[in-house]
């Protein structure tokens, strides 16, 4: 962990609710038996922007997403969204807030329209203009052709996109989108995030979970990570990857007995300590431009035969095992 | 109170609309209701002796008294599956009355008990049953067999709740219903039952129903009253309709 490293913890400088923000958390907890799956959490989102919780399955993401949408109560703590008391006024606040889960919540049986004309009379619309509404949003989301169609012939990126359509039908200011691309294939991720920024740049504030870093990085302004119920760390997604040690380079050597020579030569360049096994030599990396030219030359100068040269940006993983010295994968209970 | 009617009746017609197209649903609302009662009529019933009147007479009031109780495994498998695809928790991000899924579910079986309940008096109409009393008498008949399916959809519901997957709720609702139908008057006279299960169906309330609907439709003496089975469509509505909305608020997380 680095020195420089933010922790949420920031003791009592943070302790009322901050108004002017679309979204603000404090001191929520909430345990399920032994389980503490909230401790203590803080946390604010300025109007339009994008804050993307980060953590691996098991974090307390969803359960905070869950608390913030009205679905369940904490068992201590104060949250506003859109103004609204989360826990005093949430009839008021379902009126404010669109909720997009990680298993499409459509119903399969119903067409497009169907689905979504029923949220829009469900949130007291009219029939005629629900599916006025419904159609305006098919054809933004590029649904029309499916419109008429029963949900289950759908694709699983259409799926996301009609539920996300769902939580818009009311054109909410506060938005919580729960992992919208786990399990859809690179195209459909790439479609998604297309919407989502869309949305953004209408004025939504966004409150997004994932468990990718690229996703984050993508579409959040800010980004927290959170951990064991915890938020570990904060800030925008460039602050953190130079709070993980930026990016890192990896060195395939011609011949692993080399690993010391190119260790020495890439010093310099070096934002901690290097690894190395098997003729693969791994740095993290100090500065952004010219990163490859500067360790060939400085490789090629130390006689150093090189196979193969790669800089990789810092992955969760990175981030996980630079915060918390454990990898993101190792817990998987949600 | 607006809000809960119209939110339930959307409820209702979403539950309606997606019926033709779950097939095999459908089927249990129409071929299998036929399939008891020939089952009965031509397998069981010539080994089956009832005081006055055909089989079928006797038959007919039972089977529908049977098949109207299981209709609420409609909303048991509905909401259970609702609720694991997490569209219970798009309902309840939704600013809409908190009963109204529950209700709009349990509404919808009315419709397709309805529709059930059509199928078997025709198919028994066609087999030898006849009504034998006036308009009115069949018409409160028809009302309290639907009130009596209504009354068991909260029981399902109920069940449906509770339970983690629709395999537990189909398995879970068989058990504790099925020997309830078949412990009672439906298919044979109570009195031809050894006494420990005579005692039982004598005060089983499908007994109490199932008697009455005789009386309504075949004019057959029944020795309960009719002012019973609606007392007991009342009292299952009571306990299993608050049962039921607790059960959701709680498992929807609060």
């Amino acid at each position: 962990m680095g020195p420089e490293v933010e922790t949420a913890a920031r003791g009592g400088s943070r302790t009322s609710l901050n108004d002017d923000a679309a979204i603000s958390v404090r001191g929520i907890s909430k345990s399920f038996g032994d389980v503490r799956a909230l401790i203590n959490v803080d946390l604010d989102v300025a109007r339009g922007t994008v804050l993307g919780l980060l953590g691996p399955n098991g974090a307390g993401k969803t359960t905070l997403v869950r608390i913030l949408a009205t679905l369940l109560r904490p068992d201590s703590g104060s949250a506003q969204v859109a103004g609204v008391n989360v826990l005093s006024e949430a009839a008021t606040l379902r009126q404010r807030i669109g909720l997009a889960g990680q298993y499409a919540a459509v119903d399969e049986n119903l067409t497009g329209l169907e689905n979504l004309t029923m949220v829009g009379r469900l949130y007291g619309s009219p029939r005629a203009s629900a599916k006025a509404r419904g159609q305006e949003l098919l054809e933004q989301f590029d649904l029309v052709d499916a419109a008429n169609r029963p949900v289950k012939t759908y694709s699983g990126g259409m799926r996301r996109r009609l539920d996300l359509a769902a939580a818009l039908v009311a054109k909410p200011p506060v938005l919580f989108l729960d992992e919208p691309t786990t399990g859809l294939d690179p195209r459909s991720r790439l479609d998604l995030w297309d919407v989502i920024e869309t949305l953004v740049s209408e004025g939504a504030t966004v409150l997004l979970t994932t468990q990718y870093l690229d996703e984050a990085d993508r579409l959040a302004d800010r980004v927290a990570v959170i951990d064991h119920g915890r938020v570990i760390a904060e800030g925008t997604s460039d602050e953190l990857k130079d709070r993980v040690g930026g990016e890192r380079l990896e060195v395939h050597l011609e011949d692993s007995s080399q690993a010391e020579a190119a260790i020495r030569a890439l010093t310099p360049m070096c934002a901690e300590e290097p690894a190395t096994s098997d003729g693969l030599v791994r740095i993290g990396v100090r500065q952004r431009g010219g990163t490859i030219i500067e360790a060939v030359r400085r490789l090629d100068e130390a006689g150093v035969g090189v196979d193969d040269i790669t800089l990789r940006r810092p992955t969760l993983d990175d981030v996980f095992l630079s915060l918390t010295g454990h990898a993101a994968e190792e817990e998987d209970s949600e | 109170m607006r809000r809960l009617v119209s939110d339930t009746l959307v409820v209702t017609e979403r539950n309606l609309i997606r019926l033709p197209r779950a097939p095999e649903l459908l089927l249990a609302f129409t071929i299998q209701p036929i399939m008891f009662v020939l089952l009965f009529r031509y397998v069981f019933g010539g080994a089956i002796r009832v005081p006055g009147g055909s089989y079928a007479e006797f038959l007919i009031p039972g089977i529908v008294v049977q098949n109207i109780a299981f209709g609420g495994f409609v909303t048991a498998l509905g909401l259970n599956e609702d609720m694991q695809k997490g569209l219970i928790d798009r309902f309840r991000s939704l600013p809409m009355a908190r009963a109204a899924v529950l209700a709009g579910r349990t509404s919808a079986d009315i419709f397709t008990n309805g529709l059930s309940m059509t199928i078997l008096v025709v198919t028994g109409l066609i087999i030898g049953f006849s009504f034998q009393t006036s308009a009115v008498h069949v018409i409160v008949g028809l009302v309290l067999a639907l009130a009596f399916g209504y009354a068991f959809s909260w029981v399902f519901a109920f069940l449906g709740l509770l339970v983690k997957t629709p395999e537990a709720a189909n398995s879970v609702g068989f058990i504790a219903v099925f020997p309830l139908t078949f412990i009672s008057s439906a298919f044979v006279p109570a009195q031809s039952l050894p006494t420990p299960l005579r005692q039982f169906a004598e005060v089983n309330p499908f007994t109490i129903v199932v008697n009455e609907l005789r009386w309504l439709w075949t004019g057959q003496p029944s020795p309960d009253h009719l002012w019973q089975a609606f007392a007991w469509v009342v009292f299952i509505i009571l306990v299993f309709a608050p049962l039921a909305v607790a059960r959701y608020r709680r498992t929807a997380g609060g």
